[in-house]
């Protein structure tokens, strides 16, 4: 085989593998959607499942889902942002700075089953808090911190040190300076990572099944809306694996086709943000 | 002294002093939570996962293969679990990184931009989908072809059990295709680093762009590239709901038609019935996960370590 044949056919392959990305996605998009659409229907969207009614419904999975995005983020964000600050602006260099990155790094390769592990033992047994969106929501917190802290810090670089050396100079204290100037320049980046951090959690299942638990019902008005997250609530993603174990395929296609837009929509967010970080 | 003067002067600069202090420690716990998860992770995973251990005897965990937890007499042996996350994995990898390898050339060389607007957008996506999704299509189309291969391939055998195609083709095959995403990204991204002039003289010796990538570049971003492979092992091995129903539901030594059992998918699928002994036997299973993922944490840190000594 010449040598420019053989350049030919090499190409050749390297095209077919990046193509195969491309088929594959919009084989999978194709498939959930055709599969899916037709189960996605108002009463799906609004309802519980109840076999008294003769309902099927993921209201109470969708509910639950903006449940623990919401406490996740609510615990994880400050936490991760607090963290990125204290790498960037106040460690100075050395082996703390390392042991803390090298930890933020394990976390991040840690698999989301181990999560549910120690999730369930750790804040379902050791703390009591059982089978509830509460320990699912610490859970994911873990999950996810090493992401904020990672864009956060990311975003913190890109701000110029000429605005750090200019608000130090005029007298500002390094918090002022941290909270007028900083924070504010870096939010769009910091903002990729929460929505970031959104997709996977609404994408995450493992971490939650031992944690969270797979309850589906609506959470009752009033006082029951604050204790909901003292009890247990399935995310799409749990709905989604016990309707495929039961071989309910239809509403395991209704939700991976709700499941799928979210992911899409997030897709969208984070373009956005990100050519809005680069102008 | 002069400190103290000063801030008792005027209030509000004692306020400012005390906000900074507040702030700074603050900033300090939130970083060493990271630090304190690790610690609380690994020390649950051991605490957990060690009693069933000494309870049933290493031998009779690890190097058995007979797993019959719910039996009257119970064995606990997972060996074949092991095999089955160790080979599966492999195997996933030997698959999934060449595609991905190939991909991320064709980003970082060969792509017109045109196609790159194409194909970067569509990696990135599938990265975001959830692994449930991702096992809903296996379920419902690996394992029917695999059924029909099955079929074909077994005609008249007495001793293969069938699986309906929940075996582990289905699972390897699952895991190819999701740790493609992090193999293509990063290797991208140190075929990107890969320093202009290598390349340059590597042109203008004569070679021509494909003997450049694979003669030159490649072997320059070897040590991201091997990054990216551990990375790969990393997901391939930690991963659970996507394999849990299309891998089956027996353990078996792992062989291509066989149903089998991951480390992953063990927990998953008994986690929510075990009791007792069984349950204990789970922890370790998932102790046996985690000094996997360990391991690969050292070795990636190594790869790292090597990478920037070799830059500097």
């Amino acid at each position: 085989m010449t040598r420019k044949m053989k350049d030919r056919l090499v190409l050749a392959l390297i095209y077919l593998a990046a193509f195969f990305s491309v088929i594959l996605l919009m084989v999978i998009i194709l498939y959930v959607f055709i599969k899916g659409v037709p189960s996605v229907s108002w009463e799906f969207l609004t309802t519980v499942t109840s076999a008294l009614k003769g309902t099927t419904g993921i209201a109470g999975n969708i509910v639950n889902t903006l449940y623990i995005v919401v406490l996740t983020l609510l615990i994880a964000t400050p936490i991760g942002i607090g963290s990125a600050i204290y790498l960037n602006e106040y460690a100075k260099p050395g082996r703390i700075v390392r042991l803390i990155e090298f930890t933020t790094e394990t976390l991040s390769g840690i698999p989301s089953i181990i999560f549910g592990l120690f999730g369930m033992v750790f804040f379902g047994t050791t703390l009591n808090l059982g089978y509830s969106i509460l320990t699912g929501a610490l859970t994911l917190t873990l999950m996810i911190l090493p992401l904020i802290t990672r864009n956060t810090q990311e975003a913190l670089k890109t701000v110029p040190d000429s605005y750090r050396s200019g608000a130090v100079g005029m007298g500002a204290t390094r918090w002022y300076m941290i909270r007028t100037i900083l924070l504010p320049s870096a939010m769009p980046g910091i903002l990729t990572g929460v929505i970031l951090a959104v997709g996977r959690i609404v994408g995450e299942s493992a971490a939650l099944l031992f944690t969270a638990g797979s309850g589906y019902l609506l959470p009752k008005g009033g006082a029951g809306l604050l204790h909901k997250i003292m009890e247990s609530g399935g995310t799409l993603t749990i709905q989604l694996y016990l309707s495929m174990s039961k071989a309910q395929y239809d509403v395991a296609f209704g939700i991976a086709t709700v499941l799928l837009c979210i992911v899409l929509g997030i897709n969208f967010l984070t373009k956005y943000l990100t050519k809005k970080l680069i102008h | 002294m002069d400190d103290y003067t000063a801030s008792s002067l005027t209030s509000g600069a004692h306020q400012k002093r005390m906000a900074e202090v507040v702030a700074h420690i603050i900033f300090t716990v939130c970083a060493f939570f990271a630090v304190l998860a690790v610690i609380s992770i690994t020390l649950y995973m051991i605490a957990n996962g060690t009693p069933a251990l000494f309870k049933v005897g290493i031998k009779d965990i690890l190097f058995s293969t007979l797993w019959k937890p719910t039996a009257a007499e119970p064995s606990f042996g997972i060996l074949y679990v092991i095999l089955t996350s160790v080979i599966g994995t492999f195997m996933a990898i030997l698959l999934g990184v060449p595609i991905g390898l190939l991909t991320a050339v064709f980003l970082a060389e060969v792509a017109p931009k045109r196609l790159t607007a194409v194909v970067k957008p569509a990696v990135e996506l599938l990265a975001g989908i959830p692994s449930v999704i991702y096992g809903l299509l296996g379920l419902m189309i690996l394992n029917p072809l695999m059924y029909r291969w099955e079929k074909a391939l077994f005609r008249g055998s007495e001793t293969h059990q069938f699986t309906g195609g929940a075996n582990l083709i289905s699972a390897v095959l699952v895991l190819a295709i999701m740790i493609l995403p992090t193999v293509i990204n990063i290797s991208e991204s140190s075929l990107k680093a890969v320093s202009p002039q290598l390349k340059a003289a590597s042109l203008a010796l004569g070679a021509s762009h494909v003997q450049t990538i694979f003669k030159v570049m490649i072997p320059a971003a070897k040590s991201g590239i091997m990054t990216a492979v551990v990375l790969g092992v990393g997901r391939a091995i930690g991963e659970a709901m996507a394999i849990s129903l299309v891998s089956g539901s027996s353990v078996n030594l792992p062989l291509p038609f066989n149903s089998v059992r991951f480390l992953t998918t063990a927990i998953v699928s008994e986690m929510g019935y075990a009791s007792g002994l069984h349950r204990q036997v789970l922890f370790t299973i998932g102790l046996v996960l985690f000094v996997f993922i360990m391991l690969i944490n050292v070795i990636l840190n190594g790869i790292l370590k090597k990478g920037e000594d070799g830059n500097d």
